[in-house]
């Protein structure tokens, strides 16, 4: 019994995970008839209440058809999400990798006062940089173009937080020998910190690709033309009326994120300690 | 001796630094400036956006609705993950599932947990559903004040594997020798969680207090999709001002708006910082 207690709260909580995805994903197996017999009164106001069965009846692969071969906008939109965490991703490996490098290096006070400042920047919510960020994009003609997107992004102090503690926790002794032999601090930075921070780098990029695979306001405050939408803000927009649609979009998004966090577990969980590691 | 130089190249630093200031220093610096002037013309209007701001109906709703928010959120999900941290530092191994399990949520992407928020919630819905068939009464889950409920359950299934990550390994710092001897000087579990155990989860508590704070600011992507523009008042929050102002292009309030909450959570974390300070 002592043994079964600790494990009860964490089941029946994993259950509240595991659930909504048995949901996604079943449904989306589901023919558009089958889930209107289940969702009808949410979806049409028939009478009565929803109800649902965790596997389909007739399992069918028509939702995903429909979305894979009738739905060229799906791929607009694919392509678009693809588009902005990409290069977001890859702006941040020329911005933010050398910058993390910098301060992990550097232990003057006009280095950690700015970095204290990055900090700072880190933790502003999206609300109170939209503004500037406004008005700066319009002032450059950059608004709605997925540049309005990427720049704030790859410029954004967060890898370089994250990024920071792994290269610091490089032993200064080995840079030091690194140098008696003559390197250079490009050399350096090629050829010890990037090998040696090769985790931290791989934290920020699974934890940046969570985050720019499910970009809502950005796009909804910067971009006002549809075909530049990613799927995260495309896809509330099918529920009405095609669910099975919605639901074979909803598992199609999901899973470049869910493949990124089961290949990238043990680097997410390392960049969310170092997220906590104290400054 | 010579000061290691290694990687103190400015170089390293330039993009990002440039980047920063012309994307985020520079115009922030413009909406300070714009803060203090009016919309048409932009002549210097003093404090009359902040007084236009903490007058308008809509931002004291809102403000209240996020405080609230905050305060009710934040506790719950902090102990609860403080609770499932300490099961699973007791299932020691065995508990990688769990967590990989309640990490999940992270990557979940936003629509699709409001495209089942939707079947679950809906006047129809499926709870309501449930509740029906056990002889209770239906909820009018979205326009009534359980929308509150609601979107903090949301925000507490996203970030509770966050933290429990994040206990695990404040958990996992504090040294064996403690518990051994307190152990042989006869303290039982209960002393000796409240007296090693949290004590020393202390710093793991400000970064979590920090995190979530961040994160809470998030649920608006819940919050949005959900009830849209105008929600049910008890969500309608500091976020969806914002947006409708921005809508509204009314850039003197907004750009005050801006500075105020971020003087609020400059405050707040300088806040945390000095009492975590005072800790060590």
């Amino acid at each position: 019994m002592r043994k079964l207690l600790p494990g009860a709260l964490p089941l029946a909580l994993s259950l509240l995970v595991w659930l909504p995805l048995a949901f996604l994903g079943g449904g989306s197996l589901m023919s558009a008839l089958e889930l209107s017999g289940y969702l009808g009164p949410v979806l049409s106001d028939t009478p009565g209440y929803a109800f649902w069965r965790l596997l389909p009846c007739y399992p069918t692969l028509a939702p995903y058809v429909e979305l894979l071969l009738d739905s060229p906008e799906f791929f607009v939109m694919f392509w678009n999400s693809v588009k902005l965490a990409a290069g977001s991703l890859l702006g941040q490996t020329f911005v933010a990798i050398p910058a993390a490098w910098w301060f992990a290096r550097c232990s003057g006070r006009r280095s950690r006062g700015l970095f204290t400042l990055y900090i700072i920047l880190m933790l502003m919510p999206f609300q109170v940089t939209m503004v500037s960020s406004y008005l700066v994009m319009d002032g450059t003609g950059l608004l709605d173009t997925h540049w309005s997107i990427l720049l704030p992004a790859i410029f954004s102090t967060f890898p370089i937080f994250i990024m920071h503690r792994f290269f610091k926790a490089i032993p200064q002794s080995v840079i030091e020998a690194a140098q008696i032999d003559g390197a250079s601090s490009w050399q350096i930075f090629f050829h010890i910190g990037l090998p040696m921070g090769k985790n931290g780098v791989a934290a920020a990029m699974v934890l940046g690709f969570l985050e720019y695979w499910n970009l809502i306001e950005q796009p909804m405050t910067f971009l006002k033309s549809k075909t530049l939408w990613p799927l995260s803000l495309y896809l509330p927009q099918i529920t009405a009326g095609k669910i099975g649609l919605a639901l074979a979009a909803s598992v199609i998004t999901l899973l470049p994120s869910i493949l990124v966090f089961l290949y990238g577990q043990s680097y997410l969980e390392q960049g969310i300690m170092a997220s906590g590691a104290k400054e | 001796m010579r000061r290691p130089s290694g990687g103190t190249n400015p170089w390293f630093l330039l993009p990002s630094l440039m980047g920063v200031t012309l994307f985020v220093l520079v115009p922030f610096g413009d909406v300070l400036r714009r803060s203090f002037a009016s919309a048409m013309g932009g002549q210097a209007v003093g404090f009359a956006n902040y007084t236009a701001v903490f007058a308008n109906k809509a931002f004291r709703l809102a403000a209240a609705n996020t405080g609230r928010f905050l305060g009710v959120c934040i506790p719950i999900l902090l102990a609860l993950s403080l609770v499932v941290a300490l099961c699973l530092y007791a299932l020691g191994e065995r508990a990688a599932l769990f967590k990989t399990s309640l990490l999940i949520p992270m990557a979940v992407p936003v629509a699709s947990v409001v495209l089942l928020w939707q079947v679950l919630f809906d006047g129809q819905g499926l709870t309501n559903g449930w509740l029906t068939g056990a002889g209770g009464s239906a909820v009018s889950w979205m326009d009534s004040p359980m929308a509150f409920w609601v979107l903090v359950g949301s925000y507490i299934w996203k970030n509770l594997g966050y933290c429990v990550v994040l206990w695990l390994a404040g958990l996992a710092g504090i040294s064996p020798s403690l518990y051994e001897a307190a152990r042989v000087d006869g303290a039982g579990n209960v002393q000796m969680f409240f007296w090693i155990t949290l004590p020393n989860l202390l710093p793991t508590l400000y970064t979590l207090l920090v995190l979530s704070l961040i994160n809470a600011f998030k649920v608006f992507r819940e919050a949005y999709l959900i009830g849209g523009d105008y929600p049910h008042t008890s969500i309608y929050q500091l976020q969806h001002l914002f947006n409708n102002w921005f809508r509204e292009l009314s850039m003197d309030k907004l750009s005050a708006a801006a500075v105020v909450v971020a003087l609020v959570i400059l405050g707040l974390i300088m806040l945390l910082r000095r009492a975590w300070d005072k800790e060590d």
